[in-house]
């Protein structure tokens, strides 16, 4: 029963689960091609202009496209109450958090990177900055939106309109760091400026509220 | 072997003026009682008489909001907890996973990572391990089956059932019945709320009749000689 | 008890019509802005309450994740709205008073687009705390309260970086510029006065939540009793 062992049995099983449905990748997916295309329309914009704004459409697709996933983690473990389960399991309640916050990462992870080359096509982006640290700040900025999205969704199920709740929690939170992701991609993208200092200032964010998420997962999981 | 319950061993459940709000309604009302272990007890009652609620508390799914109990014998409820089987209203199982893979997943919960454990838990109850069938394919007397070798798989000390007879037919549920008096014969103890009180005569020791968030009654029960060995089919 | 509260409201009654004197008519007129400027003797006050009721908030979140009390909670729940209250004063006149003086409404410069991420969080909290049900809501809204307070510094710090990048437009005159010995003398007796108002909005809103626990708790131990459900 240590939380590294349960956590992979956990993110196994989501892991199974949802390549068996692949619900929240298929919705995903689509969402976010479908804020592509309608950006797309609305901003029609030239290749120069395109690496001014991009920074700020890929992240608000992603941001939108996160909390589609964010909200089935934990719909599947509503279904059938199976969350009961977990809850009179000696397992600790950390493990659970952690599965779902990696299971999540990695499925916006692979959103980001079917959807990367969509975003090069329609925008005609090409990167004046090295494209190493483009990875980096999704990795951190991915991190940052995901641990607090999967915390905020296991808080927002014990509330009602659940699925509303969600994003009018974790966006007000989440500011400094879609600042931090966007302002760092536009300053990759166009060349014009370092982003050491969001690179660093995603890590402590990321770091910081890591920690008070597992703080406060536990009593979050058992307020009933 | 027909297991005489011991009056004199420590009780397993103590509670102790246990009440329950929801908001202004009183679910519980006030529960003192004390359980002997080695017991099936089968709680009666009707709907919001408090039976689930009483249930869902004793397995630590939620606080009471007056009043404490006792578990095993400790008030840290999270230190007995894998002694503890809890099979709720609903299934507590996933619907995209097999028989095996859904106990595998809860074994491992549990420290154990063991096929044959789970491969007893579905033949206790009369299922066939190597189903390879998604639970979201089971009929809904199987999905309750499954649903008590989940409880029941780490061979637990205390067994909580909520309502596990319902959309079963009454085949099925003699053979769980038969189950559950195996296992309080093996000196296990077994709460059962149900509505059927007649599946469990028989097999039952005491009947706790609840009513308006208070144990009303509790009647000693007749028990047959032998429980009958029922043959399960496996399917 | 009571009556040391209402001697508290008399006394900050007192002191808010004495620093409003002040501001209005003792304090000189400022020479460039003129007396749009007097908008500072409220401004910043309001600032600075908002902030000491978050931090309350902050104190009563965690005092109740530890002890799990409803004092705890009640103290919550009052302080972040009237934080809410005071910081959407701030927004409010600070447009009022920028629009003259820089010559537009709104910049995004650190203080003031912190002060409105700040104004998000804590009115998400609010709706958190409307949405959530029954026993479940001190606990939800306990956590969300240590999530924004952490988040506060993470805010500032962002957009400071990001107002270095970007050029922003020139603010002549800030509040710092050389404020006479008088107009300082206002500024102090209406923050102390906007203090004094924040707490006692404070306790009447933290009064009238332990009312309403009151009246739950003689509900539930009339259905305790009788038969009623």
């Amino acid at each position: 029963m240590t939380t590294i062992g349960v956590t992979r049995t956990t993110l196994l099983k989501d892991l199974r689960m949802e390549w068996r449905s692949k619900d929240a990748i298929n919705s995903m997916l689509f969402f976010a091609l479908l804020v592509v295309v309608i950006f797309s329309f609305a901003f029609n914009p030239t290749a120069e202009e395109s690496r001014r704004i991009a920074g700020g459409l890929i992240w608000v697709a992603f941001l939108f496209a996160a909390v589609v996933a964010l909200n089935q983690t934990w719909a599947r473990e509503l279904r059938n109450q199976v969350l009961d389960a977990y809850r009179v399991s000696p397992a600790p309640p950390n493990a659970l958090f952690l599965a779902k916050a990696i299971g999540n990462f990695f499925f916006v992870v692979v959103l980001e990177a079917l959807m990367a080359p969509l975003f090069v096509v329609f925008y005609d982006l090409r990167s004046v900055g090295p494209v190493w640290q483009l990875i980096v700040v999704a990795l951190l900025g991915t991190w940052a939106l995901v641990v607090n999205g999967t915390f905020f969704a296991a808080l927002s199920i014990r509330t009602r309109s659940r699925e509303i709740m969600l994003p009018l929690i974790l966006f007000p939170i989440s500011i400094p760091a879609l600042l931090a992701m966007v302002d760092a991609t536009t300053s990759i993208l166009t060349g014009e400026a370092s982003p050491d200092f969001w690179i660093k200032m995603l890590a402590v964010y990321d770091v910081v509220f890591t920690a008070v998420c597992l703080l406060l997962f536990e009593s979050v999981l058992n307020a009933e | 072997m027909t297991g005489t319950s011991d009056l004199s061993s420590p009780p397993v459940i103590v509670l102790d003026n246990l009440v329950k709000f929801f908001g202004r309604f009183a679910a519980i009302r006030g529960i003192s009682a004390s359980f002997a272990p080695g017991r099936l007890y089968v709680v009666l009652g009707d709907n919001g008489a408090g039976k689930s609620t009483l249930l869902r508390m004793v397995a630590g799914l939620m606080e009471p909001s007056q009043g404490n109990f006792t578990l095993l014998g400790t008030r840290d409820h999270r230190e007995v907890a894998h002694r503890v089987g809890y099979m709720g209203h609903a299934p507590l199982l996933y619907d995209e996973l097999s028989g095996m893979e859904n106990l595998r997943y809860f074994a491992g919960l549990y420290g154990l990572d063991d096929d044959a454990v789970c491969r007893k838990a579905m033949q206790m109850v009369g299922l066939d391990p190597e189903l390879s069938r998604r639970i979201g394919q089971y009929s809904q007397g199987m999905r309750q089956r499954l649903s008590l070798a989940r409880a029941m798989f780490h061979d637990p000390d205390l067994i909580l059932l909520d309502e596990p007879f319902s959309n079963v037919d009454v085949h099925s549920a003699r053979e769980m019945a038969a189950v559950l008096g195996r296992v309080r014969d093996k000196g296990k103890t077994v709460f059962v709320v149900t509505h059927q009180a007649a599946l469990m005569e028989g097999v039952a020791d005491e009947f706790v009749h609840m009513a308006a968030g208070q144990i009303v009654a509790r009647e000693e029960a007749v028990r047959n000689a032998a429980i009958p060995n029922a043959e399960w089919t496996p399917r | 008890m009571k009556n040391l509260f209402i001697a508290f409201v008399v006394f900050t009654l007192a002191l808010l019509a004495f620093s409003t004197y002040q501001a209005l008519f003792v304090a000189p007129t400022e020479q460039t802005m003129g007396e749009v400027q007097r908008i500072f003797y409220y401004h910043v006050p309001s600032a600075w309450t908002a902030g000491v009721c978050f931090f309350v908030n902050f104190l009563a979140s965690v005092a109740y994740l530890w002890k799990r009390n409803l004092a705890s909670d009640g103290v919550a729940a009052a302080s972040a709205e009237v934080g809410v209250t005071f910081c959407t004063i701030v927004l409010i006149t600070g447009p009022i008073w920028a629009r003259p003086v820089w010559g537009i409404w709104w910049t995004w410069d650190a203080r003031l687009t912190t002060t409105l991420v700040l104004w998000l969080i804590y009115v998400s909290y609010l709706v958190l705390r409307r949405f959530s049900a029954g026993g479940q809501t001190q606990v939800l809204a306990a956590a969300l309260a240590i999530f924004g307070f952490v988040d506060v510094p993470i805010v500032y710090m962002s957009i400071r970086w990001f107002r270095t990048q970007h050029p922003s437009p020139v603010m002549g005159g800030g509040e710092n510029s050389g404020l006479d010995p008088a107009m300082l003398h206002a500024f102090f007796w209406n923050l102390a006065a906007f203090t004094c108002v924040g707490i006692v909005l404070m306790v009447v809103r933290y009064r009238l939540q332990m009312l309403e626990e009151k009246v739950e708790a003689t509900h539930a131990a009339a259905a305790l009793q009788g038969g009623s459900r």
